[in-house]
């Protein structure tokens, strides 16, 4: 069955998608050194768009997407507040603002469970599987195709055209925030742009992908290629290329071991992450003799 | 009310049995994360709580149930597995230390999420029982599993308490431990293995997900009330107790919600008010300081625009000539002057501001330590006299007696400061 049929082409580019804009956006979180921010805010729109869903009464409604940018943003809000009003170490706010904000969001879907058609699975794993039967139709009747495949297809477009546009200025501050600031450019604002984008695209992808699976699609692509590379670009350019990657193969072992897609898209990226790691180590090059040999002597 | 009775008075005596699991659980998990937090590592535990999942789940993969041993066997699996993973790769890669928990922790959990949609489709029966590790739930903890989630609780307690000097110089000074000998590496893997375990029996009542919580926010929390280790784990202790119990009883009241997320809201909702309240530390507190602080400057000002103003020849000041020295500040100089009046420092006399005697003494050793101060940095750190105002205009609320003698000791009792304007003192009029 191992096929590739319209439904094995829809659901890979729509993973290929979604991992890409998580992999750009994640490409200036891990130079920021904010990846564990994006993990915060990741877990932090769960209330946002369970009471999006509950005032709208679907979850295709512009309300959720609001709702959880709204939370993303009070989440970095009430990090910055925890760390510089009262003053808790960085790490330690981060633990306690997405604890509490997750948890706020299981208790409304508990309690909301009556009107809400989410559950504590949906959150998890979200559901790219049953993509092609979640059509789009329009008022008219017309079958537009698969609803998410939209929805990932219009957020790529929206962060592309958003690290395109503010490129330079987003290189500029996330690697000299100070030399930014004399250039003129509104680093808090910019900051704020990229925590709003962050949030827009798990919520875009939550329903794919699930809100906890976003972090690694938005954490280990970047990682894997900052092991090799340094220069931005090529930075950009290998994140792409991974996102794609562990979309296809993940789909097809999922196939194969009948398990969730964007749980093994996951692994697949933690083992290419893996094998990078050890190819690119202190130690292997060493074994390789690739490294000079003053650092040979140093290690 | 019904209900609380029933729960509270323990006469369902396994509701007794998993309160005291709860107790015990919880303050081996804060006692850990105390530790971690003042480690500066709150997010590993994060990171190992979400690792434990894929463990869990070939646990019971293996076991074919839940059975505790399989489960906290590859519970301890995995997350022996992800703390390993993050340092070698702390110490074998350029990425930050974010990136690699971040990537760890996502990982580790697709994996899980992997695993348990395998589960999910062999159709086990006692599946269902899994699903309660990623949000908890301890109601449903079994009482053959509750011996050995308290007996590991125990051991992470009795060892943490046992050890409490190695453990503080690792958290504290590591440096300085390996210097007198200590194996802090060895300490390090053992911290590690009892945070592991804290983990692994954390999870059955609050869950993968946000276990990070148990560890981090009550060490967080306790950190505002004290400076003292002791105090410190007692607190945090306490905070994750009745946590725990609030979240247990909730899921008592209504079932089908996981305790997990209402232990997470009755510890946020506890760190929320130390961080608010807290004597010292919190928020409030340290606003009112400043506060207060604000206000005695500008009393000092006040008095100190006073007594120029007797040097230069004048009685005293009416109140549109001190408010016109402070532009800005209307509300401060009219709070300063009543203040000052009902302290004696001023009198009113027909509307000319005037020091009293207590305030002259108050108002002289203001300007004298202004003076005095100007005089060191121009003397000693051989400041130019027009460049020395700004720091005397601060240090001037500040320098204690102590420190004033010092400097008067110094500098040889000086009678004129650089602007050669007289240094005032208590007995010039004599």
């Amino acid at each position: 069955m191992m096929t590739f049929d319209q439904n094995a082409f829809l659901i890979i580019s729509t993973a290929s998608m979604i991992a890409i804009s998580c992999g750009l956006l994640g490409v200036f979180m891990m130079l920021r050194k904010m990846s564990m921010t994006g993990d915060a805010i990741s877990h932090a729109v769960l209330p946002g768009i369970v009471i999006g869903y509950f005032i709208s009464g679907s979850q295709r409604g512009v309300e959720v997407i609001i709702g959880a940018g709204l939370l993303g943003i009070l989440a970095t809000l009430i990090i910055d507040f925890l760390r510089k009003k009262a003053k808790v170490q960085l790490d330690a706010s981060i633990g306690i603002t997405f604890t509490l904000l997750f948890a706020i969001g299981i208790i409304l879907i508990n309690l909301l469970a009556y009107k809400v058609d989410l559950d504590q699975e949906c959150v998890l794993y979200g559901e790219i599987a049953y993509l092609p039967i979640d059509l789009w139709i329009t008022n008219s009747g017309f079958s537009m195709g698969p609803r998410i495949t939209w929805l990932a297809l219009l957020n790529l477009l929206l962060v592309g055209s958003f690290i395109f546009l503010l490129f330079k200025e987003l290189k500029l501050t996330s690697f000299d925030e100070g030399f930014g600031m004399v250039m003129g450019i509104p680093a808090g604002a910019i900051n704020l742009a990229l925590m709003s984008m962050v949030s827009y695209t798990t919520v875009s992808s939550f329903d794919a992908v699930g809100a906890i699976l976003v972090v690694a699609l938005l954490v280990v692509p970047p990682a894997t290629a900052f092991l090799w590379t340094k220069d931005i670009k090529s930075l950009i350019k290998l994140t792409i290329g991974i996102g794609i990657g562990i979309s296809v193969l993940g789909y097809y072992l999922a196939f194969w071991a009948d398990s969730s897609i964007a749980g093994m898209m996951v692994t697949v990226g933690g083992a290419v992450f893996l094998i990078s790691a050890v190819l690119t180590s202190k130690k292997f090059k060493f074994r390789l003799g690739t490294q000079s040999n003053q650092e040979a002597f140093n290690s | 009310m019904e209900d609380f009775l029933y729960f509270f008075s323990f006469q369902d005596s396994s509701i007794a049995f998993i309160v005291l699991g709860i107790t015990i659980l919880g303050i081996g998990s804060a006692y850990v994360g105390t530790f971690s937090f003042l480690d500066n590592k709150a997010l590993l535990g994060d990171a190992i709580s979400h690792s434990v999942l894929p463990g869990i789940c070939l646990g019971f993969l293996l076991a074919g149930e839940k059975n505790p041993y399989y489960i906290v066997g590859g519970a301890i699996v995995s997350g022996s597995a992800a703390t390993f993973l993050t340092s070698w790769l702390k110490s074998n890669t350029k990425l930050s230390e974010d990136s690699i928990i971040a990537t760890v922790l996502s990982t580790f959990f697709g994996l899980g999420i992997v695993l348990l949609t395998v589960i999910q489709k062999t159709g086990n029966p006692e599946m269902a029982g899994l699903n309660q590790f990623i949000f908890g739930n301890a109601i449903g903890i079994l009482e053959e599993d509750l011996w050995v989630y308290g007996g590991l609780s125990l051991i992470i307690i009795l060892s943490l308490s046992l050890l409490m000097k190695e453990f503080s110089l690792l958290v504290f000074n590591q440096e300085f431990g390996r210097a007198i000998g200590y194996p802090m590496d060895f300490i390090r893997l053992v911290f590690n293995i009892l945070m592991i375990l804290s983990v692994v029996i954390g999870i059955q009542a609050i869950g993968v997900v946000l276990m990070a919580a148990l560890l981090i926010t009550p060490g967080a929390a306790a950190r505002f009330w004290t400076d003292r280790l002791s105090t410190l784990l007692i607190l945090a202790g306490l905070f994750a107790v009745i946590s725990g119990i609030t979240g247990t009883y909730i899921s008592f009241v209504l079932p089908k919600m996981p305790t997990g997320p209402w232990v997470v809201v009755c510890l946020s909702f506890l760190a929320l008010i130390s961080f608010l309240f807290a004597p010292k530390k919190g928020i409030l507190f340290r606003y009112i300081s400043r506060r207060k602080y604000l206000r005695k400057t500008h009393r000092d000002h006040v008095l100190k625009s006073l007594f120029k103003a007797t040097e230069e020849g004048k009685k005293g000041l009416n109140k549109n000539e001190l408010l016109s020295l402070y532009p800005h500040h209307k509300k401060e100089t009219l709070g300063s002057i009543s203040y000052l009046l009902k302290h004696n420092q001023l009198n009113n006399i027909q509307g000319l501001i005037e020091l009293s005697e207590s305030g002259r003494t108050e108002a002289k050793r203001i300007v004298r330590l202004h003076r005095l101060w100007e005089s060191y940095l121009n003397e000693y750190m051989n400041i130019a006299p027009d460049h020395v105002h700004d720091s005397a205009e601060k240090l001037e609320h500040l320098i204690t007696p102590e420190l004033e003698e010092l400097l008067d000791n110094r500098l040889r009792y000086p009678k004129l400061d650089p602007h050669q304007e007289n240094i005032p003192r208590d007995h010039d009029d004599i």
